[in-house]
C-alpha cells in the first residue's frame, strides 16, 4: 500500500542557474515523502527535495549482537551509503550526527537490548544531502513503528557573501555561499516551543562569520525552521484514523 | 599511657575517613550521574574545576625532529601530538595551482582500553572529518602558497595527530595540536631546473608557513539537556547528554560549529558558549604566542 503525499505550500521552480530572486519569505523547494515502499524493511521512506532524493529503510527492534548490547535500551545504528564510491570518512561523520539526532528522539528504554537500524541510500545529490537524510530518517522511522518522542526534520540554509539568507540550497548556491548551517528542529507533539538542536555549523568556503552577524541569521532560520517542519510535518503525516 | 590513647583516636579518625573515601569510590562507581550531580548543583566538578574551567593546557614544539614540523599538546591528562611532514605530488587536475593539506586523527589502543587496533573507529574518522573541517572552513593557510609549479608540483602536508592519552576534549587538542605545529613547519626552497625539468631542494634556506588565522576550539558537555561545562574530561563526556565544539577566528570570528546531535540547545545558550569560545581563544593565543617567541632565537 502506498502512499504518496506531496505538498504544495511553497513550491520554487528551480531552473538551473536561472533561478528566481529570492522574496523575503524564503522558500522552500518542492520537497516529497513516499513510505512503505520496501518490502523487506520494518520501515521505509523515500523523501525528495527538489532534486536530491534520499532512501531510507529502518530494520528494527531486532536481535542485537552481544558486544553492541545495551542492557536498558536500544542499540541505534545508521548506516549511509553515498551514490558513487565507498563509505569514507565524511560519511561516518554524518552517520554519527544523525545517529546521535536519532538517539534523542527514539524512545529506547521500551525496546532494550535491541538494535534498531537506520540505512540510508543517497539516490541523488543536488544540494541540502544532510537535511534530506534526516527527514528520510525520521519517517522511515515512523514508517516502522519506532516510538519517538518528537519528530524532527532538517533543513539546510545557506548565506551570502553579501548577507543574504538562502534556504534549501542547490548545489551550486552551496558552493558560493560563505556559510552553511544545517539546523534540526524537535517538534513536540504540541508545535509550541519547539527545541533547536543546530548541528553542523559548517563554516565558509571563503571568510568567516562574525558572532554578532549570526544572531539575526538565527532569528530568521529559526522562524524558518519553525514554519517548514509545521508544513510539513502536516501535508506529510498520515491522518488519523476516524474514530 | 598518653601516647597509646592518642594513637587509638587517631586510629578511629582514620577509620571514619577511611569508610568514606571507600563509599565516596563506590557511589561513584555504582551511580556516577548522581555523583557528578550533586558536584553540578554546587556549581562545580569532581577534580575542583568550575563549570567554565579549563584545565591545564601545556604546549611542546618541535620535539621531532625527522619532521618538518611538530607539537605536542596536554590538556590536563589529554595528549596530542602532530607531526607534519611535507612531500611532493601533483596538484589536482580541476585546481592545478592549489597543494594540499591531508590531515589524520588517529587513536591508538594506547590511548584508552575502549579503541581495539585495527582500521579506525568511528571515533577517529569523526575527529579526522572534523579536522579536515577547520583547515578548510578556517583558511588557516592559502593552498595557493603550497604551489610550486602550477600544474606540476606542489607541496602536500601530511598532518598525523596520535593521541596518546584519552580523557575526554579530543577535538581541542587536536585543534591546538594542529596549529602549532603548522607554526613550526618550515619548507624549503624548491626550485624547477629549466633544462632538467627536475626539482632541485635547498635544503640550507627554509621558510616558515603563512598561518593566515589561528582557529582555536572550544568543546561544551551538555548535562541533563540543560547545563553546559566547558573542556570535558573522558568520564564527563561519557556521562553527557550532548556535545559541542565550537571553533573561533580571530576577532571573534566562527569558524566552524560541530554539534553532532544530542540534546537541543536554545539560542541565548548558543550565545553564551561562543563568548567563552572567545576568551579561550585569547588565552590559547597568548599561550602559543610565548612558546613561538621562545623558540625563535635559534
Amino acid at each position: 500500500m502506498e502512499e504518496e503525499m506531496h505538498t504544495d505550500a511553497k513550491i520554487r521552480a528551480e531552473i538551473g542557474t536561472g533561478c528566481s530572486p529570492r522574496g523575503p519569505g524564503c522558500s522552500l523547494r518542492h520537497f516529497a515523502c513516499e513510505q512503505n515502499l520496501l518490502s523487506r524493511p520494518d520501515g521505509s521512506a523515500s523523501f525528495l527535495q527538489g532534486d536530491t532524493s534520499v532512501l531510507a529503510g529502518v530494520y528494527g527492534p531486532a536481535e542485537v549482537k552481544v558486544s553492541k548490547e545495551i542492557f536498558n535500551k536500544a542499540t541505534l545504528e545508521v548506516i549511509l551509503r553515498p551514490k558513487i564510491g565507498l563509505p569514507g570518512v565524511a560519511e561516518k561523520s554524518r552517520e554519527r550526527l544523525i545517529r546521535n539526532t536519532c538517539e534523542a528522539v527514539v524512545l529506547g528504554t521500551l525496546h532494550p537490548r535491541t538494535s534498531i537500524t537506520v540505512v540510508l541510500q543517497v539516490v541523488s545529490d543536488a544540494g541540502s544531502l544532510l537535511a534530506c537524510c534526516l527527514n528520510a530518517a525520521c519517517m522511515a522511522l515512523v514508517d516502522a513503528g519506532v516510538p519517538m518522542r518528537a519528530l524532527f526534520c532538517g533543513v539546510t540554509c545557506a548565506l551570502d557573501s553579501d548577507g543574504t539568507l538562502v534556504l534549501d540550497p542547490t548545489s551550486k548556491q552551496e558552493k558560493v555561499s560563505t556559510w552553511l548551517w544545517k539546523g534540526r528542529g524537535l517538534e513536540a507533539k504540541g508545535p509550541e516551543s519547539p527545541q533547536w538542536d543546530w548541528l553542523q555549523v559548517c563554516g565558509g568556503k571563503r571568510g568567516v562569520e562574525t558572532g554578532s552577524h549570526c544572531r539575526p541569521c538565527w532569528s530568521v532560520v529559526r522562524s524558518q525552521l519553525t514554519e517548514a517542519s509545521n508544513s510539513w510535518a502536516q501535508a506529510v503525516l498520515p491522518p488519523l484514523p476516524p474514530e | 599511657m598518653k601516647t597509646s590513647v592518642v594513637s587509638v583516636v587517631v586510629k578511629v579518625a582514620d577509620s571514619s575517613v577511611y569508610l568514606r573515601y571507600i563509599f565516596n569510590t563506590c557511589f561513584r562507581t555504582v551511580e556516577p550521574l548522581e555523583y557528578y550531580r550533586r558536584f553540578l548543583k554546587e556549581n562545580c566538578r569532581p577534580d575542583g574545576r568550575e563549570l567554565g574551567e579549563f584545565r591545564t593546557t601545556t604546549v611542546n614544539i618541535g620535539s621531532i625532529s625527522t619532521a618538518d614540523g611538530s607539537a605536542l599538546v596536554k590538556l590536563g591528562n589529554t595528549t596530542v601530538i602532530c607531526g607534519v611532514k611535507a612531500e611532493f605530488a601533483a596538484p589536482p587536475t580541476d585546481a592545478p595551482d592549489k597543494g594540499y593539506v591531508v590531515p589524520n586523527v588517529d587513536l591508538p589502543p594506547l590511548c584508552s582500553s575502549r579503541f581495539r587496533s585495527g582500521p579506525p573507529g568511528e571515533e577517529a574518522q569523526v575527529a579526522s572529518q572534523f579536522i579536515a573541517d577547520v583547515i578548510e572552513n578556517s583558511q588557516i593557510i592559502q593552498k595557493e602558497d603550497l604551489c610550486i609549479s602550477p600544474g606540476k608540483l606542489a607541496w602536500v602536508l601530511y598532518c598525523d595527530l596520535i593521541c596518546l592519552d584519552y580523557d575526554g576534549n579530543i577535538l581541542d587538542a587536536c585543534t591546538f595540536a594542529l596549529l602549532a605545529a603548522l607554526k613550526n613547519v618550515q619548507l624549503p626552497e624548491v626550485t624547477i631546473n629549466e633544462e632538467t625539468a627536475l626539482a632541485e631542494v635547498n635544503l640550507k634556506k627554509k621558510s616558515y608557513l603563512n598561518i593566515r588565522t589561528h582557529p582555536v576550539a572550544t568543546s561544551f558537555a551538555v548535562f541533563d539537556d540543560t547545563l553546559l561545562i566547558v573542556d570535558p574530561t573522558g568520564e564527563e563526556e561519557h556521562l553527557a547528554t550532548g556535545t559541542l565544539t565550537i571553533v573561533m577566528d580571530e576577532e571573534g570570528k566562527l569558524c566552524c560549529l560541530h554539534k553532532p546531535g544530542g540534546s537541543g540547545l536554545t539560542g541565548a545558550k548558543l550565545q553564551d558558549c561562543m563568548s567563552r569560545a572567545v576568551t579561550r581563544h585569547k588565552e590559547v593565543k597568548k599561550l602559543m604566542d610565548e612558546v613561538i617567541k621562545s623558540m625563535k632565537p635559534k
